[in-house]
């Protein structure tokens, strides 16, 4: 027994293409021809076309999300098709956002796509996010997910949120009227180095999918008004032991941007609130005997002279186990504390890890124990497969 | 004993495990125990001045010791506390 609603909105309706590609939307009551054309009119912006990016554009677009923003600067890697699957092999060296703007307009060519190539900052969150009605984070790093809440407050847009780290995963629904935000959770990052970071730790390709289709769900129900959305609630899931848990999430009465005695009334710098210096680090000041860093060519030309060098690797065990280089003796970055009596602060150590930043943390960490012959050999593993041996696997 | 469920990032500390059972009756006793057991936790849960960091939160069942009695939370046989701490994946970090 069919009733038809005289509230269905004469303008702005749906195509016969549309009608079609949306019929099993349509003849669910919870969707419905209404709930459809709420879709249709929402505006989503998406942060980030990665990992998290990736599964939120696909299915936003199919569900017929009609404005998808989009931001994203960077170009697709060989190293991101293991979970960015908005973007495919064809598309190493492509600007992300053409990639995905291109798949999400083959998905569904109604959706009205736009662009932001930037990072997104504190001189552009509130132009940018201005225009939308919802906000879904998927960017990976503290500034800009505190630049996201913070803009998001500002502006009352809600934030749907998701972050992952190796198998395990986050998701709520910030900023919504009278609900919590992600400094009610946390008020304040972590400092750089005591949180590893997924470069470092790794990430389990399907998690990301797992985490970024629980935001696109929330992000689908706050436009249709359906349902209950995790704002007030922190969805925890860990996929190897295949567990979700929630844990009650209240808005903070002390809470710096969204409590009653709030001290942010704009948008700040949140690199130096995260600690993470925008400039390359400056070198800094060491009674070091010798520079502090090596170029792998130089460190191979060592290796050739006999020269007394000692070589460390503070990769993982796992990591040594995909690539290696024979000289190196393993020593995990998290055991170094523990096994300093196994090196001779007489010796000149180099010391790699992948790509130079956990050698730089050990390096300094060798330091600060009275090892004064150390370098650190720039670009890790990944630049001496560029400059000393190509048959070096780079992951 | 209560039960303590450790967060991914903080299983190097543990090894490897993913929950640990501790004695205690409240929340502070049992992160000490942990802690004791586990010393390099230490520095990664209480800042300098031994407060819990601010980046880190620690659940009794669901319920955040923040709105309960902190650290002074009682805690029963069969209660699980979880460790939750801030996590950001993707590109390396700090950029």
């Amino acid at each position: 027994m069919a009733t038809l609603t005289a509230t269905t909105p004469s303008v702005g309706g749906l195509s016969n293409e549309e009608i079609l590609r949306y019929s099993r939307h349509l003849i669910m009551p919870e969707v419905g021809m209404e709930g459809q054309l709420k879709l249709k009119a929402g505006r989503v912006l998406c942060v980030g076309t990665g990992g998290l990016g990736a599964p939120i554009g696909m299915y936003l677009a199919a569900a017929g999300v009609g404005t998808l923003g989009l931001v994203d600067f960077d170009v697709v890697d060989a190293s991101n098709l293991q979970r960015q699957i908005i973007h495919g092999t064809k598309d190493i060296g492509r600007k992300k956002l053409d990639s995905a703007a291109e798949r999400i307009a083959d998905i569904n060519p109604n959706v009205q796509v736009v662009r932001h190539e930037v990072a997104l900052s504190s001189e552009n969150a509130l132009e940018i996010i201005r225009n939308y009605d919802i906000v879904v984070d998927g960017t990976d790093n503290f500034p800009t997910r505190y630049l996201v809440n913070d803009a998001c407050v500002l502006l009352g847009k809600p934030n749907v949120y998701g972050s992952i780290f190796r198998f395990e995963g986050q998701a709520s629904v910030f900023a919504t009227k009278d609900g919590p935000c992600y400094r009610c959770l946390y008020p304040e990052p972590p400092p750089p180095g005591l949180v590893p970071s997924c470069a470092e730790g790794g990430v389990l390709g399907i998690l990301p999918g797992v985490i970024g289709v629980i935001q696109a769900t929330e992000v689908v129900k706050l436009l249709l008004g359906k349902g209950q959305t995790l704002a007030g609630r922190l969805l925890l899931y860990d996929a190897l032991q295949m567990r979700f848990r929630e844990m009650k999430l209240r808005k903070s009465p002390d809470c710096p941007i969204c409590g009653p005695n709030r001290t942010i009334h704009q948008l700040i710098d949140y690199h130096q609130f995260c600690g993470v210096p925008q400039q390359p680090l400056a070198p800094q000041p060491q009674p070091a005997a010798l520079e502090q860093e090596i170029e792998p060519r130089q460190v191979k030309a060592l290796i050739d002279q006999k020269a007394p060098i000692v070589l460390i690797d503070v990769r993982e065990v796992h990591e040594h186990q995909i690539c290696n280089i024979p000289y190196a003796k393993l020593i995990p970055l998290g055991e170094l504390p523990k096994r300093l009596h196994e090196l001779n602060p007489a010796d000149d150590i180099i010391v790699h890890c992948k790509s130079g930043m956990r050698s730089a943390k050990a390096c300094d960490l060798l330091r600060q124990n009275g090892f004064l012959r150390v370098r650190n050999m720039k670009g890790g593993i990944l630049a001496w497969s560029d400059q000393v041996d190509p048959t070096v696997p780079k992951y | 004993m209560p039960k303590v469920i450790i967060p991914t990032p903080l299983r190097p500390f543990t090894n490897q495990q993913d929950a640990v059972e501790l004695p205690g009756s409240n929340v502070g006793e049992v992160l000490q125990a942990l802690t004791t057991q586990y010393a390099e936790l230490r520095k990664h849960l209480y800042n300098d001045e031994g407060k819990l960091r601010s980046f880190v939160n620690i659940y009794l069942n669901e319920e955040d010791i923040r709105y309960l009695d902190k650290e002074k939370t009682a805690v029963k046989e069969g209660d699980t506390l979880s460790i939750v701490p801030s996590i950001a994946g993707g590109l390396a970090w700090p950029l």
